[in-house]
C-alpha cells in the first residue's frame, strides 16, 4: 500500500511550521505521529499536497504541573505519558487511556496532540480530556488561544482548529483533592477502536457525596461526547449505586453512536451506560470514598 | 514411548531444536518479497468496486503517462492469447482478467506493469474503469430460487446458480431411524466466511528467459509441483512446456490452505513476463489478501440428531448449502466437492447417517478453501459437537456423559462410520477421560452451580473431535486427476550424510526438522547431517504438496519407505563388507551387525562410504532411493478439548479462563513441534469462534476487509493453552504416525461455543452461531433479562 | 515531486539515500539497504512484522517515512547479534520454539528486544502486553512468551 505523492516538510520551529501551513492553506496537513493520517494516506483515502511534520519542532514533548494545571505537550508520546511518574501517579485515568489506544508500538508514535486534533470520535483522549474539564492551546498566524475541550470538536474529523493552527499543549486543570477519575474502554481486541468507551472524573465533598463530576464518552456519536445531564445529576448527591445507574443511564441518553462492526446503535449505547457506571465506580474508589 | 534413537542422532520422540530456526531468528529466511532480480518489474492490480458489474470500458491512457508505468494489461490483452480465464482446482473456470463483467468486489479488472511499486501503485490509481451495475446476489438461499439471476452466463447450458449435489449414507435407512427415534434435536448452524490471514500474503516473482524459453516462478504455493502442471496446462498452448517451467516456493510465512489456489495475480505476472521479457514482482497487499483471495467456510447447515432415551445417538441427518462465491475455487480432492464433511459422523457409533451438500454461485470471492483444516473437517466436527450438546441439553445429560455412552470403544478399531470411513485407530475416553481430570472437570461443574446461584455466568464446554487427514489413498484421493500420493528423495553421500527432498512445502510447520528425524529414526544417520529440501520442482520429486495435515501421513511416510529401500541396500553392502549372508545380520540404532557376534559391525557411515568405493560386483554404487508413497488408508488424530469461559453480564464479553486441549495423533516425531501445532491450531480455532468474519452487505460490499474489522487474536485474546497428549499409533502409517497441524483447529471451535453456551443453558439458549461477539451474547442477556 | 537526502544509522551504520517523501522506512530498509528480514504483513499498522527500533524504541516502520527517520538511529533484526553472539532474544526463539514460519519472528523480537532493555524481568502479563502489537498466526503465542522469558533469565 503506497501512498499518492506529497511534498514533505520538516521545520524546526513553531513559526517555521506555521509559515508553511499559512503558505499551504487547505493543502496542507499537520503531521504528528503520524498513525492515523499515514494509514489514511496508504490506503488513499486522503490526499494531501503537503505534510508538515512537527516532531523535529523542539519542546512540545513534555508533562508538568504548573501554575494549577497539567500541561502536556502536544507532541508527547503516548507511551511517555504512560511511562510519566507524574501521570501514573496522580492521574491514572490519563494512564488508563494512555494504555487502551491503539498498541504498544503504535504509542511509541501516537502523540497526545495527533489524537485529538484528529478529531475522530473513536479516539480515547476526547472522553478523558472532557471528563477532566481540559482545554487546548493551539497556536496561528495570530498567536496563541486556548479552547475548552468541550468548544473543540465541531463534528466527524472537524475541530475548531483552523488549517493553519497548531495544538501546542493540552491544559487540565490540576484536580483538588479527594478527587479521582478513570476511563474504560470497550474492544473487540487490542488494536481496536473503542466499541464504547467512558472516561469519568469525580471531586468528592468533605461529607462524601459527589461535588463534581466530568463523563465524556468515545465513539457515541459523530463528535467525542461530555455527558452533561449526568453531570449535573450526580453534583450533590451521594454516590451510591441507584445514583450511579441514573447518571449510566443519563449519559447513555447523551450518545447518539453510528452502527458499525462493532454493534449496533442500542448496544453502544447500552455499553456507554455500563462503562460510565463502571467508570464512576472506579472514579470514586480512587476519589478515596466507598467501593 | 522413549525414543529409539540417542539424542546425537535425533530420531522420532526426541524434541531437538528446529533446523531452519538459525536463518530465521538472525532475519535471514527468504520469502518471496525478499527476491530481488536485474531488471525486475512490479504488477500492481486495478480492482472492481462492484459485486456485479457490466465492464463498459477500460481507458489506460492516464495511466500510461505515469512516470514509470510501461503497461496495462486487460482481459482484452489476454484474451488474445486465450489466458483470460483459467481452470480452478475443482474443474470450475475462473476470471484471469474479465472482458465482460466483474463477478466480486475486488476482482482483478486490470494490472499494471511498471519499473517500482510506488509507479505501480500510482497507475492503478489513474486506470479509469466504467461500470454498469448488475443486480447482486448475496444470499445463496436466494441465489437457488427460482427467477434468480444466473450468474454464470459464461457457461452456456447453465440455467441457476447451483455448482454440484453431494450426498453420501442411507437416505432410507436414516429417514426411517428418525421415525423410530425417541428424541430428535434439529439445530440451525451458520460458519461464515473467514480468511486464513497467513501473516505473509501471497506473491510471486515470474521470471521467462526469452533465450532458455524457461520460465521460474518464486510463488507463495504449499503445492509447486501442481501448480507447475496446472500452469502447463493454462499456459501449455502459448509455448509453456512442462520441462521448461520451474516452480520455486521460498520460505513461506504461513499458509494454512490459503496458498494452494492459483490466483490470477501469478497468471498475470507470469503473462507480463513472457510479453516484458522481465522479472516481474506481484506482491498483494493485506486488503488484497482479504478481499480477493480464497476464503474458507461459508456453510449453511441445517442437522439433526436422532436418539433413545437414554442418549443412545442413532442417527444423524444433514443438509447443507455451501456458498462458494462465483467459482467453485476450492481445493478439495476431485471426487469430493463437499471434502471430507461425511467425517461428520464423528467420535460416535452412529448406526445411520446421510449428509448432502449443495454448492451455490453468488457474487463473492470464489473460493472454498481449508482455514488450517483437511477439507471441510472443521465444518463437520463443528456440526457433530454442537448436535451432541445440543441432544445432552435436550436430555438434560451431562455432556462429558453423553459422549462417553457414545464413543466409539478402542476395541471396534478398525472402524467402518455409517458414512463409509474406516477409523485406523482411536481411544476416545481415554482422551476425554485425561481432559476431565487435567481441569477438575467435577469441581469445575460444583463451581458453577454455586455461581449460578448468585447469577454469574460460567460455562464449560467440551469437544471430542475426530479428524480425517493424510489424503490419499489414489484410488479415491486426487487434485484435477493427479493422484494423492507424496514423494521423498533420500541421497546418503560417501561420508555418511544426507540430502533428502520431498515432494511438500513446509510453511512453519518444521519439515527441514521432523523430515530430518524421521531419516535418522530408520537410516541411523544424526537428523544434523541430514539435509532436507522442499519447493523447488526442478530439484525435488513430484508431490501434491503440504495442506490437509498430509506432510507426515504420506510424505513422511515416504521418507521411512525410501529410508528402508537404502536400508536393504545397505544391508547387502554390510553382508559384502563383513562377508557374512544378507540373513546373518540384524540392524539397530544405525548399523548392521552379525548375529551372535556384535563385535562384527558396519555403520551406516562406513556402508555409505563403501556404497562409493568399495560396492560389491555386480551392484550399481550409491545409496539413493525414493518413494512415492500410496497410503493405503486416510489417519484419524483426535482429542478432547474443555474449555471454561465467564461471561460479563455488562458488555457479552466472554473470557476464557481454562482451556485444556489433550490430542491423540499417533505416534510423534518431535513433541515440541507438535505442542507448537497445538498452540497455533487453538489459536486458529479460537479467532472465528471469537473474533473473524468476513460478510457482505446487500450490494456485495465485503465487511471485513482489512486487519481493523478483520480480528487477528493478539496476545492478550490468547488463553495460555494447556496441552497433553495419549498416544493411540495408527496401524498402518510406517511409523504410527497421524498427522497434527490441523487438530487443534478443528476441535478448538465447538469446544468454546459449547462453552458458552453451557453458561446460558439454564436461561434456555441452545446454540450460538460463531463468531460469537460480546453484542450477540449482550443481546441473549437482554433478552433473558439478566443484562446487568 | 520532492526528494530529500537523509542519513540514517542502521545498525550502527550511518547510511545516505535520495527519497521521496512518501517513501516508507520499511522500503529503506529492505530495498534500499537489503536488510530483508523486515517484513511487510498489512500495510495498516496492525501486524507488527515491520517492527525495528526507531531511536531503541520499537516501531512500525510500515507507518514512518523515510525521511522522519533522518538522523536518527534504526536497528533492524539484523542488527541483534553481535560480533557472532545471538542476543538473548534470539537465543530463547530458539530454544523455546517461539516460531514457526518466521515471518512474524523478526518484528517479534524487536520488540521483545526492547521490552528488556526497560524491563529486566516481565511478568507474562506484561510480556502479552508488550507483544500486542505484534501479530503471529503460527504459535499461539504460548512458546513467544517463553522465549521472552527465557531471554529476561539469560541477561539476568
Amino acid at each position: 500500500m503506497i501512498p499518492a505523492a506529497f511534498d514533505y516538510h520538516a521545520p524546526e520551529s513553531l513559526s517555521d511550521a506555521l509559515a508553511l501551513l499559512d503558505q499551504h492553506g487547505e493543502d496542507a496537513k499537520v503531521l504528528a505521529g503520524g498513525m492515523s493520517l499515514l494509514p489514511m494516506l496508504k490506503i488513499r483515502l486522503a490526499q494531501v499536497g503537503h505534510l508538515v511534520d512537527i516532531g523535529r519542532i523542539p519542546g512540545l514533548e513534555y508533562a508538568k504541573e504548573e501554575g494549577g494545571f497539567l500541561k502536556i505537550g502536544a507532541a508527547t508520546k503516548e507511551a511517555a505519558l504512560e511511562r510519566s511518574d507524574l501521570i501514573r501517579s496522580k492521574y491514572p485515568i490519563l494512564l488508563d487511556t494512555a494504555a487502551v489506544i491503539a498498541d504498544p508500538l503504535v504509542r511509541n508514535r501516537a502523540t497526545v496532540g495527533g489524537n485529538l486534533a484528529h478529531g475522530d470520535p473513536a479516539n480515547d483522549h476526547p472522553a478523558t480530556m472532557l471528563a477532566l474539564g481540559a482545554s487546548v492551546v493551539v497556536r496561528g498566524p495570530k498567536g496563541e488561544r486556548a479552547i475548552p475541550v468541550d468548544q473543540f470538536f465541531r463534528g466527524l474529523f472537524t475541530t475548531a482548529l483552523a488549517s493553519n493552527e497548531i495544538l501546542t499543549e493540552i491544559r487540565i486543570p490540576v484536580p483538588p483533592a479527594r478527587s479521582g477519575g478513570a476511563y474504560l474502554k470497550l474492544e473487540r481486541k487490542v488494536g481496536d477502536f473503542a466499541t464504547a468507551g467512558a472516561a469519568a472524573q469525580v471531586t468528592l465533598g468533605a461529607g462524601g457525596a459527589i461535588e463534581k463530576a466530568g463523563i465524556g464518552l468515545t465513539n457515541a456519536g459523530p463528535t467525542p461526547i461530555k455527558a452533561v445531564e449526568a453531570e449535573k445529576f450526580l453534583a450533590g448527591k451521594r454516590p451510591d449505586d441507584q445514583t450511579l445507574q441514573e447518571a449510566g443511564r443519563l449519559a447513555a441518553r447523551a450518545a447518539s453512536p453510528s452502527p458499525d462492526r462493532r454493534g449496533a446503535a442500542d448496544y453502544k449505547r447500552e455499553m456507554a451506560r455500563v462503562l460510565t457506571v463502571r467508570a464512576l465506580k472506579a472514579a470514586i474508589r480512587r476519589a478515596g470514598g466507598p467501593s | 514411548m522413549a525414543p529409539k534413537t540417542t539424542a546425537e542422532v535425533g530420531g522420532m520422540g526426541h524434541a531437538i531444536k528446529r533446523k531452519e530456526d538459525p536463518r530465521f531468528i538472525r532475519g535471514q529466511g527468504r520469502y518471496v518479497d525478499d527476491i530481488t532480480l536485474p531488471g525486475m518489474l512490479y504488477l500492481d492490480i486495478v480492482r472492481s468496486p462492484y459485486a456485479h458489474a457490466k465492464i463498459k470500458a477500460i481507458r489506460t491512457e492516464q495511466a500510461l503517462k505515469v512516470p514509470g508505468v510501461l503497461a496495462v494489461i486487460t482481459g482484452e490483452t489476454l484474451a488474445q492469447y486465450n489466458l483470460h480465464w483459467m481452470p480452478t482446482l475443482m474443474s470450475d473456470t475462473q476470471m484471469v482478467l474479465p472482458t465482460e463483467k466483474v463477478m466480486y468486489q475486488a476482482q482483478e479488472v486490470a494490472g499494471v506493469i511498471a519499473t517500482s511499486r510506488y509507479a505501480a501503485a500510482d497507475g492503478v490509481d489513474a486506470v479509469e474503469v466504467d461500470y454498469e451495475p448488475l443486480p447482486v446476489v448475496v444470499d445463496p438461499f436466494k441465489a437457488l430460487e427460482p427467477g434468480a439471476p444466473v450468474l454464470r452466463t459464461d457457461k452456456k447450458d447453465k440455467k441457476d446458480n447451483r455448482i454440484f449435489h453431494w450426498e453420501v449414507g442411507d437416505r432410507a435407512g436414516t429417514d426411517r431411524a428418525f421415525t423410530e427415534a425417541d428424541v430428535k434435536v434439529t439445530q440451525h448452524i451458520y460458519l461464515p466466511r473467514i480468511h486464513v490471514a497467513s501473516i505473509e500474503t501471497c506473491g510471486c516473482v515470474a521470471d521467462f528467459d526469452r533465450v532458455r524459453g524457461k520460465l521460474t516462478v518464486y510463488m507463495t504455493t504449499q503445492a509447486p509441483h501442481a501448480i507447475r502442471t496446472v500452469v502447463a496446462l493454462v499456459a501449455g498452448h502459448v509455448g509453456l512446456s512442462e520441462e521448461k517451467i520451474r516452480i520455486v516456493s521460498p520460505d513461506i510465512g504461513g499458509g494454512f490452505g490459503g496458498k494452494v489456489p492459483v490466483y490470477p495475480g501469478y497468471v498475470i505476472a507470469i503473462a507480463a513476463s513472457v510479453v516484458t521479457g522481465h522479472p516481474v514482482k506481484w506482491i498483494e497487499d493485506r486488503m488484497e489478501n482479504l478481499q480477493a483471495d480464497s476464503f474458507a467456510r461459508d456453510y449453511h447447515i441445517r442437522a439433526e440428531l436422532a436418539a433413545k432415551k437414554d442418549g443412545t445417538m442413532t442417527a444423524l441427518r444433514i443438509k447443507t448449502v455451501a456458498d462458494h462465491g462465483y467459482a467453485d475455487a476450492a481445493a478439495n480432492p476431485s471426487k469430493f466437492p463437499a471434502g471430507l464433511f461425511s467425517i461428520c459422523t464423528g467420535s460416535y457409533g452412529f448406526k445411520n447417517a446421510f449428509a448432502e451438500v449443495d454448492g451455490v454461485y453468488t457474487n463473492k470471492p470464489p473460493g472454498g478453501i481449508a482455514y488450517r483444516c483437511s477439507f471441510r473437517v472443521t465444518e463437520a466436527v463443528h456440526t457433530i459437537e454442537r448436535m451432541a450438546d445440543v441432544l445432552a441439553q435436550e436430555l438434560k445429560l451431562d455432556p462429558a456423559d453423553l459422549r462417553l455412552k457414545n464413543f466409539i470403544p478402542p476395541e471396534k478399531f478398525p472402524y467402518r462410520s455409517a458414512l463409509g470411513w474406516e477409523y485406523d485407530s482411536g481411544n476416545y475416553a481415554g482422551a476425554l477421560k485425561k481432559a476431565m481430570e487435567k481441569i477438575g472437570y467435577a469441581q469445575l461443574r460444583k463451581e458453577q452451580a454455586e455461581k449460578r446461584k448468585r447469577g454469574e455466568l460460567m460455562g464449560i464446554g467440551i469437544s471430542s473431535f475426530t479428524e480425517i487427514v493424510g489424503a490419499g489413498p489414489s484410488k479415491q484421493f486426487d487434485i484435477l486427476g493427479i493422484k494423492m500420493f507424496d514423494s521423498c528423495e533420500i541421497r546418503v553421500h560417501p561420508t555418511g550424510k544426507a540430502t533428502a527432498r520431498f515432494g511438500t512445502k513446509s510453511q512453519g510447520q518444521g519439515h527441514e526438522t521432523t523430515y530430518a528425524q524421521i531419516v535418522a529414526e530408520e537410516l541411523g544417520i544424526p537428523a544434523a547431517h541430514v539435509e532436507v529440501e522442499e519447493g523447488d520442482t526442478d530439484t525435488a520429486p513430484y508431490g501434491l504438496g503440504t495442506y490437509a495435515s498430509r506432510s507426515t501421513p504420506t510424505a513422511g511416510a515416504a521418507g521411512a519407505m525410501a529410508a528402508r529401500k537404502i536400508r536393504e541396500k545397505a544391508k547387502k553392502i554390510a553382508a559384502h563388507l563383513l562377508e557374512v549372508g544378507e540373513e546373518d545380520l540384524v540392524w539397530e540404532l544405525g548399523k548392521f551387525s552379525v548375529t551372535g557376534a556384535p563385535q562384527k559391525s558396519k555403520t551406516i557411515q562406513e556402508i555409505a562410504f563403501a556404497a562409493y568405493t568399495n560396492h560389491p560386483q555386480g551392484m550399481e554404487a550409491g545409496l539413493e532411493a525414493v518413494s512415492y508413497y500410496d497410503p493405503p488408508n486416510l489417519t484419524f488424530p483426535f482429542g478432547s478439548y474443555i474449555c471454561v469461559v465467564d461471561i460479563d453480564r455488562g458488555t457479552g464479553e466472554v473470557k476464557i479462563r481454562r482451556f485444556v486441549a489433550v490430542d491423540d495423533c499417533g505416534n510423534i516425531i518431535n513433541p515440541m513441534i507438535v505442542d507448537g501445532q497445538i498452540h497455533g491450531g487453538l489459536t486458529m480455532g479460537m479467532a472465528p469462534a471469537l473474533l473473524e468474519e468476513i460478510s457482505y452487505d446487500e450490494n456485495g460490499n465485503i465487511q471485513g476487509g482489512s486487519f481493523m474489522d478483520y480480528l487477528l487474536p493478539t496476545a492478550v485474546e490468547t488463553p495460555k493453552w494447556e496441552t497433553d497428549k495419549t498416544v493411540t499409533p495408527s496401524p498402518h502409517h510406517p511409523l504410527g504416525a497421524k498427522g497434527v497441524g490441523e487438530s487443534a483447529t478443528v476441535g478448538a471451535p465447538p469446544a468454546i461455543v459449547n462453552a458458552v453456551v453451557d453458561a446460558l443453558a439454564h436461561l434456555g439458549v441452545r446454540h450460538i452461531d460463531i463468531p460469537i461477539t460480546p453484542e450477540k451474547v449482550w443481546r441473549i442477556l437482554k433478552e433473558k433479562g439478566v443484562a446487568e | 515531486m520532492a526528494m530529500h537526502k537523509i542519513t540514517v544509522t542502521v545498525n550502527g551504520t550511518a547510511h545516505s539515500a535520495e527519497v521521496e517523501s512518501r517513501f516508507l522506512l520499511v522500503h529503506f530498509i529492505r530495498e534500499v539497504l537489503g536488510l530483508t528480514g523486515t517484513h511487510i504483513g498489512c500495510d495498516t499498522t496492525h501486524c507488527g512484522a515491520c517492527t525495528v527500533l526507531l531511536d531503541g524504541e520499537p516501531v512500525k516502520s510500515c507507518t514512518v517515512l523515510a525521511v522522519q527517520a533522518h538522523g536518527r538511529r534504526v536497528m533492524t533484526v539484523e542488527g541483534l547479534e553481535r560480533d557472532g553472539k545471538l542476543d538473548p532474544i534470539q537465543e530463547g526463539f530458539m530454544q523455546e520454539h517461539g516460531l514457526q514460519c518466521g515471518f512474524c519472528t523478526p518484528g517479534m523480537m524487536m520488540t521483545g528486544h526492547a521490552l528488556l532493555r526497560r524491563t529486566k524481568n516481565p511478568s507474562e502479563a506484561e510480556i502479552r502486553q508488550a507483544i500486542s502489537g505484534n501479530l503471529c498466526r503460527c504459535t499461539g503465542y504460548v512458546n513467544i512468551v517463553k522465549a521472552v522469558q527465557y531471554a529476561a533469565a539469560k541477561q539476568q
